[in-house]
């Protein structure tokens, strides 16, 4: 496995400062249910910084964190269709409670395939969320247009899922060593592109 | 040679003697418990003179431990390096700057203010004699006094900075005291047969390493319970109370992975986090 290299070191240290920054300043003007998921996917992205830093990149073998990673799209998805589709507030709250306990079932029962296609499934769902809505409130004109921001931290953030995910089933696209050596600056570009984003509001 | 050059040299030859990293956490602390009171920051005087003063009581605690542990410190790999068992500076030396450093201290810190003076002192006298001369040999036990010792800073900042005692400084200084188990008993983990080459009796040796463990653990989810508890007393802001809800979580999140499926690098993890919590904790404190 990868060992951190000081860049990686700096990235991920700025990742997290930038995380918890989102955290302690919050979202200006929305309610305690999207507050509160926002904070939980900026949590995780700051323990996911903090816990690389620690472990270095063996931390992503563990099957703990593959379950709680599974929080960030799920929770980010959940506050922008609490904000902006409200009709779909219940059935999507539905939805990621569900998709979250079968990650952590099938991650439990060691499911083998089944687990991947669960994760693959949530996270897609969830992912294509967080990129689609945001830029087609900005295209219509909804939202600043600087929110599509955070439609490309949602981009950025599915592809680092992707990655990591053939990473996991042995295929990568990429060599083993490039998909780490990138992972520290894409989680700093996604955390930028998702505080910028919402730092222009909706 | 010239007596800059002279000088110079002394002081690399007795920096390592207070051990920098350690001294600094502490007096970071005691920084932190005093901004906390939201006293005037222009109060430049008494911020200059609280850091001068603790370091020096806390720098001059560290070198009489270092001084009377200085056999201990030769039977172990990890310390024999240090400047006392190394040859680098000799025990006398080291006493008498011990001496001088600490009575510096508390001397400045009595003429600061009287309780802050009490305070800074009671946590140099729980360290020195309480826990390194007293307890230190005879149980594994003597932690907490190290953890009392180890709370005072914070205590004595507070106490700076209110005029009193009251329950927000020790809610910040059981925050410490139980953390510093945690940092202990790890190295005791890690260094296991340095200890018992020493005959420093320690919690895993008397325990074993799954009740160490689960000590660690708990004494992590109680330290971030305080540091918790103070943050409300001190009246941080909600954001910063958000933070520290997420890096709690992070830190019951490791606890019980590290109980579940207990591993010597996971442990160190947690020491770590734990750590940094800790930092982070005070730096909003100093800075908020």
């Amino acid at each position: 496995m990868k060992q951190l290299s000081v860049i990686d070191r700096i990235l991920l240290l700025f990742t997290a400062i930038l995380a918890a920054y989102q955290i302690a300043v919050g979202i200006d003007g929305v309610d305690a249910v999207p507050l509160w998921a926002y904070t939980t996917g900026f949590g995780v992205l700051l323990l996911a910084g903090l816990l690389l830093l620690i472990f270095g990149f063996e931390a992503l073998e563990s099957q703990l964190v593959v379950v709680v990673s599974t929080l960030i799209p799920l929770a980010l998805s959940v506050g922008l269709v609490w904000e902006y589709l409200p009709g779909w507030r219940a059935p999507y709250a539905l939805f990621a409670g569900a998709g979250f306990g079968l990650v952590v079932l099938t991650r439990l029962a060691r499911a083998g395939r089944g687990a991947t296609i669960t994760l693959a499934l949530v996270h897609s769902v969830a992912g294509l969320i967080i990129f689609g809505l945001p830029l087609l409130l900005s295209l219509r004109g909804d939202v600043a247009p600087s929110f599509a921001l955070v439609g490309l931290g949602g981009g950025l953030i599915g592809l680092g899922g992707l990655l990591l995910l053939f990473l996991k089933l042995g295929r990568p696209v990429l060599s083993p060593r490039m998909i780490l050596t990138v992972l520290p600056a894409l989680l700093l570009l996604t955390l930028s592109a998702f505080v910028a984003g919402f730092a222009a509001g909706g | 040679m010239t007596m800059a050059t002279k000088l110079r040299g002394q002081l690399r030859r007795y920096w390592p003697l207070i051990k920098s990293l350690q001294t600094g956490l502490l007096l970071l602390t005691g920084l932190a418990a005093y901004m906390s009171t939201r006293c005037p920051v222009s109060n430049w005087q008494t911020l200059v003179a609280l850091t001068g003063t603790l370091f020096l009581a806390i720098s001059g605690s560290t070198m009489l431990n270092m001084w009377y542990d200085r056999d201990i410190d030769a039977r172990m790999q990890r310390t024999a390096g240090r400047p006392i068992p190394s040859g680098t500076v000799r025990p006398a030396e080291a006493l008498r700057l011990g001496l001088l450093l600490a009575v510096a201290g508390v001397g400045g810190a009595v003429a600061l203010d009287p309780l802050y003076g009490v305070v800074v002192f009671a946590g140099l006298f729980f360290d020195v004699v309480v826990y390194t001369v007293w307890l230190k040999r005879r149980t594994p036990w003597a932690i907490l006094w190290g953890g009392v010792s180890g709370g005072m800073p914070a205590l004595a900042g507070r106490a700076l900075g209110a005029g009193t005692i009251e329950w927000v400084g020790v809610a910040l200084a059981l925050a410490v005291l139980f953390w510093i188990p945690t940092h202990i008993m790890t190295f005791s983990m890690r260094y296991f047969e340095d200890y018992r080459r020493a005959g420093v009796p320690t919690f895993p040796a008397r325990y074993g390493f799954r009740a160490t463990r689960m000590t660690i653990a708990i004494s992590s989810l109680l330290a971030a319970l305080m540091m918790g508890v103070a943050a409300y007393g001190v009246g941080l802001t909600v954001g910063c109370l958000r933070l520290m809800v997420v890096l709690s979580g992070g830190l019951l999140l490791l606890a019980v992975h590290s109980l579940m499926r207990p591993s010597e690098s996971l442990n160190f993890g947690l020491f770590k986090y734990a750590s940094l919590y800790m930092l982070s904790a005070m730096l909003l404190f100093f800075l908020v």
